[in-house]
């Protein structure tokens, strides 16, 4: 079946904005100042975006009667493919700064091979997100700076989010099967090849930023293949709450 | 957190197409320009009003004040002749 090599494919990508959108629309209104508020949920509705567009292409690609909706709102936590990090909660603006910067400078590198994917459909829809992930990525790492080369207590928070969310990183360039594969026929991104661009990357706006790049050499993975962290349920509650309650609602 | 209070205000003019000029849009609050550029970005462009943002903390301007509105500008007010209403204009002169 090499339909699902695709679909799941798709779903490592687009699980990844689904939820990271979740995340920052839980700030909607709880952000650290209005301008703050308004730039995280911005983010989070490009993220949401881009979501739509991955899921409306693979929901054609399942050749049922799925939509985007049914690919979005129901499926079982085993099921969603996003990496873990995405999913850790908004402890405190580090937090929130902290994944969306080890995340942004991913994605960006993710995005930039995904453009050239034979695959029209996703070649055009990382064409079009690149631009968005390219802002998210100068806040982010902005905000990173700003926090680590801030207060002393800016800068211990910083460090207290970029030690604890450091374990999930290295998932980010686990291949699962159906990205292998999609590598191997040239329509999906073999992750693994940026992965020292990414450390090299990352290391080095830390280093602007004054804060320390992580010693730890043990990393946390499973999101990926659907095994989460305690968080996801709760997130999944969330999200899914109203199609489930009321199965087929619509605006 | 407490800082926040601190952050100076600036004044954001965007200008939403080319050719037409710097509009003021609204002020926000923020730490450096840098930053009032950002939020700027997000707080007034997010629905594609603009192509160029200016930025200028808010001390920088100098603005009349409210209390002298009578010697700066009421003197203009019966002045008519300073307009340019009196002259027939040929129709080849568009926009005078």
């Amino acid at each position: 079946m090499p339909n699902s090599f695709n679909f799941n494919f798709i779903l490592t990508i687009a699980d990844n904005s689904l939820i990271l959108a979740q995340r920052l629309g839980e700030l909607c209104g709880h952000g650290p100042n209005l301008e703050t508020d308004i730039a995280l949920t911005n983010i989070s509705l490009d993220l949401l975006g881009q979501t739509r567009s991955y899921y409306q292409y693979a929901a054609k690609l399942t050749g049922d009667r799925k939509t985007e909706d049914d690919i979005a709102f129901l499926r079982i936590e085993r099921e969603y493919r996003n990496c873990l990090l995405v999913e850790q909660p908004n402890t405190h603006f580090g937090y929130v700064i902290g994944r969306q910067f080890l995340f942004d400078v991913y994605h960006f590198m993710l995005l930039e091979k995904l453009q050239n994917s034979p695959d029209e459909t996703l070649a055009a829809i990382a064409k079009k997100s690149i631009k968005e992930v390219s802002y998210h990525k100068r806040f982010s790492s902005d905000w990173v700076k700003r926090l680590g080369d801030g207060t002393e207590e800016s800068n211990q928070k910083m460090q207290e989010a970029i030690d604890d969310l450091w374990r999930f990183t290295d998932e980010l360039f686990f291949m699962t099967e159906a990205e292998t594969e999609m590598a191997k026929n040239g329509v999906g991104v073999d992750v693994s090849t940026f992965k020292e661009k990414y450390y090299e990357e990352v290391s080095e706006i830390l280093n602007e930023a004054t804060l320390a790049i992580p010693e730890n050499k043990y990393f946390t993975k499973g999101g990926k293949e659907g095994v989460h962290t305690e968080h996801m349920g709760y997130i999944l509650a969330d999200l899914q709450y109203m199609q489930r309650t009321y199965p087929n609602m619509t605006w | 957190m407490s800082e926040k209070k601190n952050w100076p205000l600036w004044e954001i003019f965007v200008r939403s197409k080319n050719g037409l000029e710097h509009r003021h849009f609204g002020s926000l609050h923020a730490a450096d320009a840098e930053m009032a550029m950002e939020n700027a970005r997000d707080v007034y462009t997010r629905r594609n009003e603009g192509v160029s943002i200016w930025v200028v903390e808010s001390k920088n301007i100098t603005a009349s004040n409210p209390e002298h509105n009578g010697e700066m500008f009421e003197p203009a007010q019966d002045k008519i002749y300073r307009h340019p209403t009196f002259y027939d204009l040929p129709d080849e002169v568009k926009h005078m």
